[in-house]
């Protein structure tokens, strides 16, 4: 048996209280006792029991019928405990989603079937974007109230993915359901013949546990010291993520002092290895200064940075405004220190996702900081590391929890939010046509020693068009015609360059935009560069031109129609894209735009790959590149 | 069934929850009941320190209406891990005045308690103590907190709870105030008793059935004790029985049961009907009788 954590979000409205108490009741973890109060407690016309009231915690709750706070409840299956946060969702709640959602692998998102998307349902999806929840169930409930309408489902979702795009969600699978009635939450619905998805509960029980812990790069915040004897000093603390195993190096931070660990303790005997979440007690090999606060890695994986200036995500969860001008105490894995807020960047309007100039936080804002602390903390992005991006704000007045933050790494000063645009939306200043200062060797020096022109030949098309193959083959020509040349495809560049980078519209734009400036130092070092890149956007590939001299860039278009490349479906991404398993997938759930005036247009679906290579090869040829 | 990786993660969390609360206060101490939740309690903190010594002593409030077998077992556990333990006495509470003995049909010194307890958390100067709590066990206990904030005099308010995100557990607290902290938040019934049986924890033999002098009222099967009288109507029946929790004789009531091993009564917990502290006499009083003395600062 393993364990999955899941947050819901939404109001007494929308049936968050039933659908709990439908799980519950449908997987027989109702004790009668328990039933029989709820009895006695329904006020109903029709013979249903109130299943809402099974969650309802407080009396204050039940005198008012709303949900005050997280409470957290507990279910299991043969195979799966479930621990769920239960949290309200009016707006004022925004901080109690925050906290169900820290500790959540999997957000549940309750929509009224007749309501469809609310304000309420874009805060909670952002949130869980915010908190980096792996999954996201989106249950379309009370299907019963609109006849189990196919249309009106398949409405919502297109409702729900139109924003959900700009969110950095990877999973989300829709289920249409009623709580009330008990449709396609344990058992499969025999109203809605047109869903062949799973129940909410199948899917609960099928997604991979632990997705959020980070299995690779070892940290360890020491929480206690154990020194039972003069023999034996110890090291207690769980494990935030990665392994070690005794015999392997370790880093001790702050001091970067170096030793190896002798044992991993426990009471059931020493242990051959430890993972995240284990907690343990490691000796070291040698007499190093340890101490709560400190962390332990390896040497040759250390945190993104020892910093005191951190650049975060913060949700803003006390009454009393946020100040510049008072320190507050910070609390980062084992580690306390105080810290000032030196800048507010922006907040974002968490119905619209927009960015908006603002000056402090008040209850419930969320937007983005610069902290800076009296000690250095062992920090990673939140996004790589949800136990070493975290952290919390502490008032040392009252004690209170402050505010939730989520780090984005070490603070680079950016520009308030209205006073300058982001850095990555601005738009470069230089001219294209200028040669770049300071480049030691010119461009046109490279290019007489290499008897051939620079150029980029940006190959623009669908998933499956041929985009790869086309390229190769031209690589290997003109390789053999002793052309220098690079290619980039979007497989290495998302592997490490673009690693950090979704796929909604936003973050394909990013992508692009970083892919055109390593095009363009390639192309300074005297290549001819082949990009491959769906790059379904006009507007994105226009800009990659504008960053080149002129007759130096070449839009290949590899038309292919979408019949053709559904058919191939090389990657099977399709199949997947269609089942709805892959979002914003391009000529499925995303917008393709065809180069509005490329140089060359290739047909693959009628001409070989040979046919295609020589076009391009004769267009490179006549406009004197080669 | 593979029931490891659940309890290794549920330990897991318990122990990190126990060295933060030694690591961020002064004095720590842990509430005893003699309970099944408390004795799982000191097995996680002997686990979250080993090799080293438990760092904190074993607070028991004895309302003198304990099971005898409670005190058996209470003292033979404390000398086999050799455990510090700190007794508060209500007996000597009512005494001093300090609190007056309820009058009247199903009189208890459940509420008694409380005073004692703070007495003694006051008298020794904890600033944590550790209870063995779940949130599973009553619908007030749901909202509880890892890291539960008491104010000066002890109370809990349900609507001024501090946010916990994360594993960061907030344990800043002024002068005067104690917190409670529960590492066994997490936990349901059935993972306890799956525990006891994978680490194979000695329990108290109240937990297992036997032959015992019953009798009912309002729908709760309670002991014969000394501290019990007999109404019209009601009359001893031998019976074989088991507690699921375990509190004062005077409210704390059994179920039937033939589960005489701890094999057998894992099975039986798996599948009861029943609530787990469906058989305490004191829950039944009100629908909000564990909230109520929860903010007067119960366990």
């Amino acid at each position: 048996m393993d364990v999955l954590r899941f947050t819901t979000a939404g109001s007494v409205d929308d049936g968050k209280s039933t659908l709990i108490g439908r799980l519950f009741y449908d997987t027989q973890q109702i004790f009668e006792d328990k039933l029989e109060e709820i009895r006695r407690n329904t006020h109903r016309d029709d013979d249903e029991i109130e299943l809402g009231l099974l969650t309802d915690g407080l009396r204050a709750e039940r005198e008012q019928g709303i949900t005050i706070d997280v409470a957290y409840r507990y279910f299991s299956t043969p195979n799966r405990k479930f621990i769920i946060a239960d949290t309200p969702g009016h707006e004022q709640y925004t901080r109690n989603m925050v906290t169900g959602a820290s500790t959540a692998e999997l957000a549940v998102e309750l929509i009224d079937a007749r309501n469809g998307v609310i304000e309420q349902t874009r805060r909670h999806a952002f949130i869980a974007s915010l908190l980096q929840i792996p999954y996201m169930i989106v249950a379309v409930n009370k299907m019963d109230l609109v006849d189990y309408s196919e249309e009106r489902f398949r409405q919502i979702v297109e409702e729900f993915q139109s924003f959900s795009d700009n969110l950095d969600i990877n999973d989300i699978t829709f289920i249409p359901i009623s709580a009330l009635k008990g449709d396609n939450v344990v058992d499969p619905s025999g109203n809605m013949p047109w869903y062949n998805g799973p129940t909410l509960l199948h899917r609960l029980e099928n997604v991979r546990p632990e997705a959020d812990r980070n299995q690779v790069d070892f940290r360890f915040p020491v929480q206690n010291v154990i020194r039972p004897h003069q023999d034996f000093r110890g090291f207690a603390g769980q494990v935030a993520s990665g392994k070690v195993r005794p015999g392997e190096e370790v880093l001790e931070l702050p001091s970067k002092r170096s030793s190896h660990v002798e044992s991993i303790t426990t009471l059931d005997g020493d242990v051959e290895e430890a993972g995240p979440g284990d907690s343990v007690v490691i000796s070291l090999t040698d007499e190093i200064d340890v101490s709560r606060g400190s962390m332990l890695v390896r040497s040759r994986n250390r945190p993104e940075a020892v910093t005191r200036q951190i650049d975060a995500d913060l949700c803003w969860m006390n009454e009393e405004a946020m100040r510049q001008d008072r320190p507050y105490v910070i609390q980062h894995t084992t580690r306390r220190t105080q810290a000032y807020v030196s800048k507010v960047v922006y907040r974002t309007n968490v119905e619209t996702f927009h960015r908006e100039e603002a000056d402090t936080f008040e209850l419930n804002d969320i937007g983005r900081v610069e902290l800076e602390t009296a000690d250095p903390l062992f920090i990673d992005p939140y996004k790589i590391n949800r136990s070493t991006g975290s952290f919390i704000l502490i008032d040392p007045d009252t004690n209170d929890t402050v505010a939730a933050g989520m780090i984005r790494g070490e603070a680079e000063d950016v520009a308030p939010f209205g006073q300058e645009e982001m850095a990555t939306t601005t738009e470069r200043d230089t001219s294209p046509n200028v040669v770049w200062e300071g480049l030691n060797i010119p461009r046109q020096a490279r290019e007489e020693k290499n008897e051939h022109q620079a150029a980029v030949v940006w190959l623009t098309g669908l998933s499956g068009s041929g985009k790869s193959t086309i390229a190769r083959t031209l690589e290997e020509r003109l390789f053999d015609r002793d052309l220098q040349t690079m290619m980039l495809d979007g497989d290495n560049v998302r592997h490490g360059l673009c690693g950090d980078l979704g796929f909604s519209p936003n973050d394909r734009k990013e992508n692009i935009r970083r892919v055109g400036e390593v095009a363009r130092l390639f192309f300074e070092q005297g290549n001819v560069t082949l990009c491959t890149f769906i790059s379904p956007y006009q507007e994105d590939r226009d800009r990659i031109r504008g960053l080149l001299p002129e007759g130096r860039f070449f839009e290949v278009h590899v038309d292919c129609p979408l019949e053709v490349c559904k058919e191939r479906d090389t990657k099977g991404l399709y199949a997947k894209a269609e089942k709805g398993e892959i979002a914003n997938f391009t000529g499925v759930s995303a917008p393709y735009e065809a180069p509005e005036d490329p140089e060359i247009v290739v047909h693959t679906d009628t001409d070989d790959v040979e046919t295609c290579v020589d076009q391009i090869v004769a267009t490179l040829e006549a406009e004197g590149i080669l | 069934m593979d029931t490891s990786k659940h309890l290794d993660w549920l330990e897991s969390e318990a122990i990190h929850v126990i060295r933060e609360a030694v690591a961020q206060f002064e004095k720590p101490v842990l509430m005893f009941s003699g309970g099944k939740d408390s004795l799982l309690l000191i097995h996680l903190a002997r686990k979250a320190f080993y090799p080293g010594q438990v760092p904190f002593p074993i607070l028991h409030v004895d309302t003198g209406h304990n099971f005898p077998e409670t005190i058996e077992f209470r003292d033979n556990l404390m000398e086999e891990h050799d455990l510090d333990l700190i007794v508060g006495s209500v007996e000597e509470t009512i005494a001093s005045g300090r609190a007056k003995e309820e009058q009247g049909p199903d009189a208890s010194r459940n509420k008694l308690q409380i005073v004692t307890l703070l007495d003694t958390i006051q008298e020794y100067g904890f600033d944590v103590a550790l209870g063995g709590a779940r949130r599973d066990e009553e619908k007030a206990r749901a909202k509880e907190r890892f890291f539960s904030h008491r104010d000066r005099f002890g109370n809990w308010d349900p609507k001024n709870q501090r946010p916990e995100l994360w594993n960061l557990y907030n344990g800043r607290s002024k002068h005067g105030e104690h917190f409670r902290a529960f590492p066994l938040s997490n936990w349901t019934e059935l993972d306890v008793w799956q525990y006891i049986q994978q680490e194979d924890l000695e329990i108290p033999s109240l937990y297992l059935a036997h032959e015992r002098a019953m009798f009912e009222r309002d729908g709760v099967l309670l002991p014969k004790s000394p501290y019990n009288e007999l109404r019209e109507d009601e009359e001893y029946v031998e019976k074989m029985v088991r507690f699921r929790t375990i509190g004062d004789m005077t409210c704390t009531g059994a179920v039937e049961s033939t589960a005489t091993t701890i094999e057998e009564v894992v099975a039986e917990v798996a599948t009861t009907q029943k609530g787990e502290r469906s058989a305490r006499a004191d829950d039944q009083r009100a629908e909000a009788a564990m909230e109520d003395r929860k903010r007067e600062g119960y366990f």
